[in-house]
C-alpha cells in the first residue's frame, strides 16, 4: 500500500491529501486545474517539504514525525509536465546521469527499457534534435532506468499536440503493462484517466473525494464524474475470435460477448472498453429486429436524476456496472425501479488501448 | 617598442588580473548562487552593496582602502599585530582592491544565469539521484557556462582598465604594482605619445577582442539552447 497523510498550504488553499492507495498498477490522480494534482505529486517526491505529514511507500517510509527523505535518496522516477531534459548534455548522457547515480542497473535492464521506449536510434542526437514526443520518451526512459520504487508522471502529454500524443499513448500502455512498480498519473484528461487508469484519485479543491478502482469510481453517484454527458463506463474484456466475413471481433467479458469492429489486435489480447452514458439504450423485453448487435439482459442498481429531463441509470450485467443516461419519460413508460430486469441495448464502444 | 619599465607593467597587470579573475569566481560563484536562490527580505541590500564599484569613483574606493588597509586602518593594524605588515602599498594590497572593484561584474552575470536556468532543472537532478552539491556541480554550472565565461572576461577585462584604485593603494613601484594604465599615464606626462599609442591601442583592441568573445559565445549559446 501507498500511505499518504499530507498537510500542504498553498496560495490560494491548504492541500490536505489522506489517502491510502495500491502499491501496483497505475493511479490516476484526477481533478480540475488547480486542484492541487501538481502539489500533491511534488509532495510525494519531497519537492514540497510539509512538517508532521506521513508517507509510506511499499514498506519504505519517506516521511513521518521524526523523519524526512530527501527527493534525491527518495529512489523515485517523476516525469514532469514539460520535458527536462538537461541540454548540456545529449540523449545518452541524459539517461546516464540518473544511471550512475543508482546502484545495480544492468545491461539487459537498460536494454529492455530503450526498446520499451523505442529510443535505441536516439541515443547520439542533442536534445534539441527531438521532437516534442521523442523528447517526452526519452524523459520516461530517464525516470525508469534509477529502477524507481514509484513512477511519477505529471501530466506528461499536456504540452503535446493530438499527433504526438497518439504516438506516446502506446508506450504508456506498455508501461501500464510491462512495469510491475506503481505509477501516480496526474491528469485532467478523462480520455487519458479512462485509459490508463486501474484506480482512480479524485481531488477538488486540494482535497480527496474519492478513491477506488476505476470502474467503481466512474459510476459512483456521490461523485461528480458519474453525472453528466460526459460519463462512461469501462468493461474489461479479451479478444476470442474474429468475424472475417463482416470484419468484425468478438470479446468476451464477465457479462457475455462483445461484438466490434476488428482493429487487429491478437486473439487473447485484453481489451479495455469504454461505453459512453450516452450510448446505452434499456428495453424491457429483447428487441429482435435491430441493428443493435449488442444486448445483454441487466439489473437496475439505482437511479439518480439529472437536470429536468433525464436520469442516469446504473445497471449491473452480472458483476459489470454500465451508466446509461435516458429521459424520464422513458423511465416511466418502462415503469424503471430499482432492481427491474431490463435488456442493455449499447449502440457502440471504443475500445481503449 | 616597449621599454623594460613597459613590459614588467604588462606583467604586474596580466598577473593581477588573472589571479583577480580566479579569485573573483571562486568568492562570486557562491554570492551569486546564493543572491539567485535566496528569499532573504534584505537581499537588495546585499545586491546594491555588491554593485557601489559600479557607480562609486574609483578614487573614493581607493581610498578606504587604503584608511582601512593602511597602517593605522583597522586591517592595517590588526596584520601589524598578528606580525605581518600592512598591506598597502604591496601587490597583494593591489589584489584585494582589484577583488572588490570587479566583484559587480562578476557576481551579476553569474547571478543572472543561475537565475534564468530556473528551479525545474535542479529538482529534475534531485529526482535521479543527485545531491545538492552534485547538482550544483552537474547542472547548474555547466548551464550557466555563458555565465562563468562573461564573468571572466568582464572581471579580467575590468582589472585591466583600473586606474582610480591601484593608484590609491598600489603606489605604481615597477615591478611590484606599477601597472598598464599607470604607465600609459606617465607616458603620457612625459610627453611620450608614441609609447603611450602603443600600450594604449593594445589595450583598446584586447578590450576589443574580449568582448567581442563573449557576445559571439553568448549568441552562440543561446541559439545552441533554443528548442
Amino acid at each position: 500500500m501507498i500511505e499518504c497523510k499530507i498537510k500542504i498550504k498553498l496560495d490560494s488553499f491548504i492541500l490536505d491529501a489522506n489517502f491510502s492507495i495500491p502499491d501496483k498498477g497505475v493511479t490516476v490522480v484526477f481533478g480540475p486545474s488547480g486542484s492541487g494534482k501538481t502539489s500533491l505529486l511534488r509532495a510525494l517526491a519531497g519537492l514540497e517539504k510539509t512538517n508532521n505529514g506521513f508517507l509510506k511507500i511499499g514498506d519504505s517510509i519517506w516521511q513521518d514525525s521524526e523523519n524526512f527523505v530527501l527527493t534525491h535518496k527518495r529512489q523515485i522516477g517523476y516525469v514532469f509536465q514539460d520535458t527536462t531534459l538537461f541540454n548540456h548534455l545529449n540523449v545518452q548522457d541524459n539517461l546516464d546521469y540518473g544511471i550512475k547515480r543508482s546502484s545495480n542497473v544492468e545491461k539487459e535492464f537498460i536494454d529492455s527499457i530503450l526498446n520499451l521506449l523505442g529510443i535505441k536510434t536516439l541515443l547520439n542526437r542533442s536534445t534539441a534534435q527531438l521532437s516534442g514526443g521523442e523528447k517526452q520518451r526519452v524523459a520516461i526512459a530517464r525516470a525508469l532506468l534509477i529502477k524507481p520504487k514509484i513512477l511519477l508522471m505529471d501530466e506528461p502529454l499536456s504540452a503535446l499536440d493530438m499527433k504526438r500524443k497518439q504516438e506516446i499513448l502506446p508506450y504508456l500502455d506498455a508501461l501500464h503493462n510491462d512495469l510491475d512498480i506503481p505509477i501516480i498519473y496526474v491528469t485532467h484528461s478523462p480520455d487519458e484517466a479512462s485509459r490508463l487508469a486501474d484506480h482512480l484519485l479524485l481531488l477538488d479543491n486540494g482535497k480527496v473525494i474519492g478513491s477506488g478502482p476505476i470502474n467503481n469510481m466512474l459510476t459512483r453517484f456521490d461523485l461528480p464524474i458519474s453525472h453528466g454527458r460526459e460519463a462512461t463506463s469501462l468493461v474489461e474484456a479479451k479478444v476470442i475470435s474474429r468475424e472475417k466475413e463482416f470484419d468484425l471481433m468478438h470479446l468476451n467479458f464477465s457479462g457475455g460477448e462483445f461484438i466490434v469492429p476488428d482493429n487487429r489486435l491478437p486473439i487473447g489480447s485484453n481489451v479495455r472498453l469504454r461505453i459512453s452514458a450516452r450510448d446505452v439504450s434499456l428495453t424491457k423485453e429483447k428487441q429482435i429486429d435491430t441493428s443493435i448487435l449488442n444486448i445483454f439482459p441487466a439489473i437496475v442498481d439505482e437511479m439518480s436524476p439529472e437536470g429536468k429531463a433525464q436520469i442516469m441509470v446504473r445497471l449491473k450485467i452480472k458483476e459489470i456496472t454500465l451508466l446509461t443516461l435516458i429521459t424520464k419519460k422513458s423511465a416511466k413508460i418502462l415503469n424503471l425501479k430499482k432492481r427491474s430486469k431490463v435488456f442493455a441495448q449499447i449502440k457502440s464502444a471504443s475500445i481503449l488501448s | 617598442m616597449l621599454n623594460e619599465y613597459d613590459i614588467s607593467a604588462l606583467l604586474v597587470t596580466i598577473k593581477l588580473a588573472s589571479l583577480t579573475t580566479v579569485i573573483l569566481i571562486l568568492v562570486g560563484t557562491p554570492i551569486a548562487w546564493w543572491l539567485s536562490q535566496t528569499r532573504f527580505k534584505f537581499k537588495v541590500v546585499i545586491e546594491a552593496i555588491i554593485a557601489l564599484p559600479l557607480i562609486l569613483p574609483p578614487t573614493v574606493l581607493g581610498f578606504y582602502l587604503l584608511m582601512t588597509l593602511g597602517t593605522n586602518g583597522p586591517i592595517g593594524n590588526f596584520l601589524e599585530l598578528i606580525g605581518g605588515s600592512s598591506i598597502a602599498f604591496t601587490f597583494t594590497g593591489l589584489v584585494v582592491g582589484s577583488v572588490i572593484y570587479s566583484l559587480p561584474f562578476v557576481v551579476q552575470p553569474l547571478q543572472n544565469s543561475f537565475g534564468s536556468i530556473g528551479k525545474h532543472p535542479m529538482e529534475v537532478a534531485a529526482t535521479l539521484g543527485a545531491s545538492k552539491l552534485d547538482r550544483f556541480f552537474t547542472v547548474a554550472v555547466p548551464l550557466a557556462r555563458s555565465g562563468f565565461i562573461t564573468a571572466s572576461v568582464l572581471g579580467f577585462a575590468h582589472t585591466v582598465g583600473e586606474f582610480g584604485v591601484v593608484l590609491m593603494i598600489g603606489g605604481n613601484i615597477p615591478g611590484e604594482t606599477g601597472v598598464l594604465s599607470i604607465a600609459i599615464y606617465d607616458h603620457v606626462e612625459a610627453m611620450e605619445y608614441g609609447q603611450a599609442h602603443v600600450l594604449a591601442g593594445g589595450l583598446l583592441v584586447l578590450s576589443f577582442v574580449m568582448l567581442l568573445v563573449v557576445y559571439i559565445f553568448n549568441r552562440h549559446f543561446s541559439i545552441m539552447r533554443s528548442d
